[in-house]
């Protein structure tokens, strides 16, 4: 179905907006990257304006709930998982799947399974209506997004029929389009303001 | 946020927006960008047709609010939202000060909502002793100063980085490194435990759909969501025309909003919600949701028929963006709590006529913001129409009232105009130009040069040039204006020289015709408008002529779409004007669309030539390339000035009301036009003229200013 068309569209629309795109072979491939990320990256990057930043003492605080390295996998698939709990088990992570009101401070990776891929604009979207899916892949310094190349759409309009149907019930959904940012200070683009700093996405080939 | 009580007041505050340099640097700097990339980021997409569907939906929902908000509350509730309607600003306040309240809320985090700003949701919210926390990082500074935004996208656009570090140094006790980055990530983390400890989130909605019971939030922070996710209690505010019937019409107006705001595809986040979802710390594992609509004189727009299109508005805040004005004062000068041209609007209609009636008159009605309004909305209309109505309420000023006397009895003006030339005399020195005005009368005027009153109007030439047709093909109107007529005549005789060339052309020049009314209605004297018009339409019998041509494009202009709108409620006025409407056409039009004049008609050395695209003409009329490509027929080589189609200041009455804005706008516009390294000008239009060789002359430049007209019949082959 997917066309290799719009692969490279919504890679190139991607990379515009400062998202990292990778494409995938496997789903081992995609967690090995994963956990390559998690090992390469500084344990906070949150710090990136240095961890001697002078801070409110309420801010300071909920720093030190920050201490280890640390993935949340909140609804990805068991074949998935698999791979990653072995990988992080090898590389000294903390792999989790919930309980993220305990880390607001921040975690290092939040992983998610896209559930579709928006090629125009270069989005991904991710169904979180689950409240660890909504809070790994917001708190986390980066969050990855495997998204499967047969799910890569060319518009929004083309969703149209699966989200009303989404939204037949209780429902949170966000197309996610790069990191977080903000330009209002001065109009200058910083990355990273409430969300996360990066924004990965690995294209996972069709079988 | 704009509270003058005078207008005398008004015009300090605008002197001292004036001389803020951080914040015009920064205004300058934004629109010359923004210009780009919005054109980029529409490269691929058909705007005018996207915004023309946008406007269509949005009308279609307009006429439908009521069923939609009932729809909305019936889909929202059975996933488990309460939905409230709040008839006024207060009320929907009170409602949501109400759940917080019955939720035992001690702490709110907002994220941004223009809403909110409208309905000072805040200042109850801390009044009843709730904590409130705005998370947006702009919303969140200017929270902290104590002000409102001065734009609806970009809150703090007006603050440098110096008093963004000063001010979380202040609040974090420490000092802050002037290092954007870093102030962004202090940002991060002060406001992360904010997130974690507020017991409510309160959130505006871009949409709010009909057929699911839906809200879409668009942001670029993505403070939205943890709004929304993070509180065991979520409330979103909403105006009710943000309700949209279908899913479809929120993604149209996706696929528009962050291109025509900022230039961006998409926002880094769009979130859409659908009732109660799970939350660990609620009672029960579920979220407590509210969505409150609220009125506030909505409803009653929608059944307005000239007004209802304000709530199209999609708050890109682009309005703002292409303003010349908004560019030069900023925001909290331009707007109360909406900003730019839908502020000047819509503040009369929320915030009420004292809040208006001095923002409305600061318009040069030059159309740059209807040219790129995402919804199609008629802004510079809508602007003088709220003026007019603020006249009728109020009772309109002495000398407004006057000139509508004058201008509306065609003898008295023109009797007025004649005896201004006997008068002038001591004052010209034997130049074209009024040089020892009486001070009191012309304060701050000086910035330009004021011409002369011509010793023979155009009118009383007409008879001796007239060129004698015999067999006509083509018969064509002259319409003169008040300016070519009795200051510019040599300009209407160069177009007749340039018309006459061509054979077969008869041209009668109706002598009841008077001033087109434009000034009226730049003032606010919608009557005296309807009646000049009237008696213009019965000067020139439309029905006797092909076609009605004009050099000056505000005429042009407001003849081809003002009349119909000024007759719109009276069926046979609005015929008739669509037959003299029909009619009309622009000089430059005329002469290379109908009359195919190429440069076999001209000769004469070459030299450079730069332009400035009038208002009323590029956008006014979307005459863009004629002009141009006559001056090359011409054999003039036409060398392009920057932002060529932004205002000279001149805006008519404009000029005189608020001249130290004008003179701002008038010295970018010679600034430009010097910059093209040409020292000749032409243009389509005697009041730009007017203004731009007056600019030149004060400052005492050498640059000749002339209408296309003129610069063709001098090259014109002799027979
Ligand atoms: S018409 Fe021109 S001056 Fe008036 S609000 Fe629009 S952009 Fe600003
Ligand atoms: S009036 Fe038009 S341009 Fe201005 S904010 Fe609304 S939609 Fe945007």
């Amino acid at each position: 179905m997917t066309t290799p068309n719009l692969v490279e569209k919504l890679t190139a629309k991607a990379g515009l907006v400062s998202a990292t795109v990778r494409a995938v072979a496997s789903m081992d491939e995609a967690m090995a990257y994963v956990a390559d990320v998690c090992v390469g990256k500084e344990v906070c990057q949150i710090l990136a304006s240095g961890c001697d930043a002078p801070l409110s003492g309420t801010a300071e605080a909920l720093c030190e709930t920050k201490q280890e390295k640390i993935i949340c996998a909140p609804e990805m698939p068991e074949e998935a998982m698999a791979a990653l709990s072995a990988q992080c088990a090898e590389r000294g992570v903390k792999l989790i799947t919930s309980g993220m009101r305990s880390h607001l401070g921040g975690i290092d990776i939040g992983l998610t399974m896209a559930a579709a891929g928006i090629a125009e604009t270069g989005t991904v979207v991710i169904r979180s209506t689950n409240e660890e899916v909504r809070l790994a892949s917001m708190i986390a310094e980066i969050h990855i997004a495997v998204l499967p190349a047969s799910a890569i759409v060319a518009d929004s309009y083309a969703l149209e029929p699966v989200m009303v149907d989404w939204m037949s019930r209780p429902d949170f959904t966000a197309f996610v389009t790069g990191p977080s940012r903000t330009a209002d200070i001065e109009r200058v683009l910083a990355l990273g303001v409430h969300g996360p700093l990066e924004l990965h996405i690995l294209i996972l080939e069709d079988k | 946020m704009q509270d003058a009580t005078t207008l005398k007041d008004y015009r300090k505050q605008l002197r001292e927006a004036l001389e803020n340099d951080f914040q015009r640097q920064a205004l300058d700097k934004f629109a010359v960008a923004y210009r780009t990339s919005r054109a980029n980021a529409f490269a691929d997409i058909d705007a005018p047709e996207l915004i023309a569907e946008i406007a269509a939906a949005k009308d279609a929902s307009i006429d439908h609010l009521e069923e939609l908000f009932e729809e909305f509350k019936r889909h929202a509730e059975a996933a488990g939202t309460k939905v409230h309607l709040a008839a006024t600003a207060h009320e929907a306040n009170e409602i949501i000060a109400r759940i917080a309240k019955e939720n035992d809320v001690k702490t709110i985090v907002k994220s941004k909502s223009m809403t909110a700003e409208e309905t000072h949701l805040n200042h109850l919210l801390e009044a009843e002793g709730f904590e409130v926390t705005e998370t947006d990082l702009g919303e969140w500074i200017i929270q902290l100063r104590h002000e409102g935004p001065s734009h609806m996208v970009m809150p703090a656009i007006h603050l440098s980085r110096y008093q963004v570090a000063d001010l979380f140094s202040e609040v974090t006790h420490k000092q802050q490194d002037v290092d954007i980055q870093k102030l962004v990530k202090v940002a991060r983390r002060e406001l992360r435990p904010k997130f974690c400890q507020a017991d409510m989130g309160i959130s505006g909605a871009n949409f709010c759909i009909a057929a699911t019971g839906s809200i879409g939030l668009i942001t670029n922070e993505g403070n939205a969501r943890l709004t929304t996710t993070l509180p065991r209690v979520h409330v979103a505010l909403a105006g009710i025309d943000k309700l949209v019937p279908t899913l479809h019409d929120a993604l149209r107006i996706i696929r528009c909003l962050p291109k025509n705001a900022t230039g961006q595809a998409i926002t880094s986040y769009v979130t859409w919600i659908t009732g109660a979802v799970p939350c660990e710390t609620a009672k029960g594992g579920t979220k407590v949701k509210h969505v409150v609509f609220v009125d506030n004189g909505r409803l009653a727009m929608a059944r307005d028929p000239e007004f209802k299109q304000v709530l199209r508005c999609i708050r890109c805040g682009a309005c703002a963006n292409v303003c010349p004005i908004y560019r030069v004062v900023g925001g909290h000068k331009y707007g109360h709590v909406y900003i730019g041209a839908i502020g000047l609007v819509a503040t009369y209609f929320f915030h009420g006529r004292e809040k208006a009636k001095n923002l409305v008159q600061n318009c040069l009605n030059c159309g740059a913001c209807k040219a790129v309004c995402a919804a199609g909305i008629d802004l510079p209309t809508l602007i003088k129409e709220v003026h007019a109505r603020i006249q009728d309420e109020e009772g309109h000023p002495l000398y407004s009232t006057a000139v509508g006397q004058v201008l509306k009895n065609r003898k008295l003006f023109h009797t007025m105009l004649k005896s201004a030339r006997l008068l002038q005399k001591p004052v010209t020195g034997g130049t074209p130009y009024l040089r020892h005005l009486p001070m009191f009368l012309f304060k701050d005027q000086d910035f330009r040069a004021l011409p002369a009153v011509a010793d023979e109007a155009f009118r009383d030439k007409w008879e001796r040039i007239k060129p004698r047709v015999a067999d006509a093909k083509l018969k064509v109107a002259l319409f003169s204006g008040c300016v070519q007529d009795f200051v510019y005549p040599e300009q209407m005789e160069a177009a007749v020289a340039v018309i006459a060339s061509k054979q077969g052309v008869s041209m009668e020049y109706p002598m009841g015709q008077s001033c087109c009314g434009l000034p009226l209605q730049m003032m606010g004297e919608k009557q005296a408008g309807r009646e000049l018009a009237a008696h213009n339409m019965n000067a020139i019998d439309a029905q006797d002529f092909d076609y009605i041509v004009t050099l000056c494009a505000s005429c042009a202009s407001y003849l081809k779409h003002g009349y119909k709108r000024l007759f719109a409620d009276d069926p046979a006025m609005a015929y008739k004007a669509a037959q003299f409407a029909h009619r009309v056409i622009d000089f430059s039009s005329f002469v290379r669309d109908v009359l195919g004049i190429t440069d076999e008609s001209f000769t004469g050395p070459s030299k450079k030539v730069t332009y400035h695209a009038p208002c009323h003409l590029c956008r006014g009329l979307g005459v863009t390339e004629a002009p141009r490509a006559l001056l090359g027929e011409a054999g003039l080589e036409y060398v392009p000035a920057t932002e060529e189609d932004v205002c000279c200041g001149f805006g008519g009455t404009f000029s005189v009301k608020f001249p130290e804005l004008s003179k701002e706008l008038l010295g970018k516009k010679l600034a430009n036009l010097k910059a093209t390294g040409a020292s000749a000008m032409a243009t389509d239009c005697p009041g730009c003229i007017m203004q731009i060789r007056g600019g030149f002359e004060a400052e005492k430049t050498p640059f000749e200013v002339r209408h296309v007209a003129e610069y063709l019949a001098e090259r014109l082959k002799r027979k």
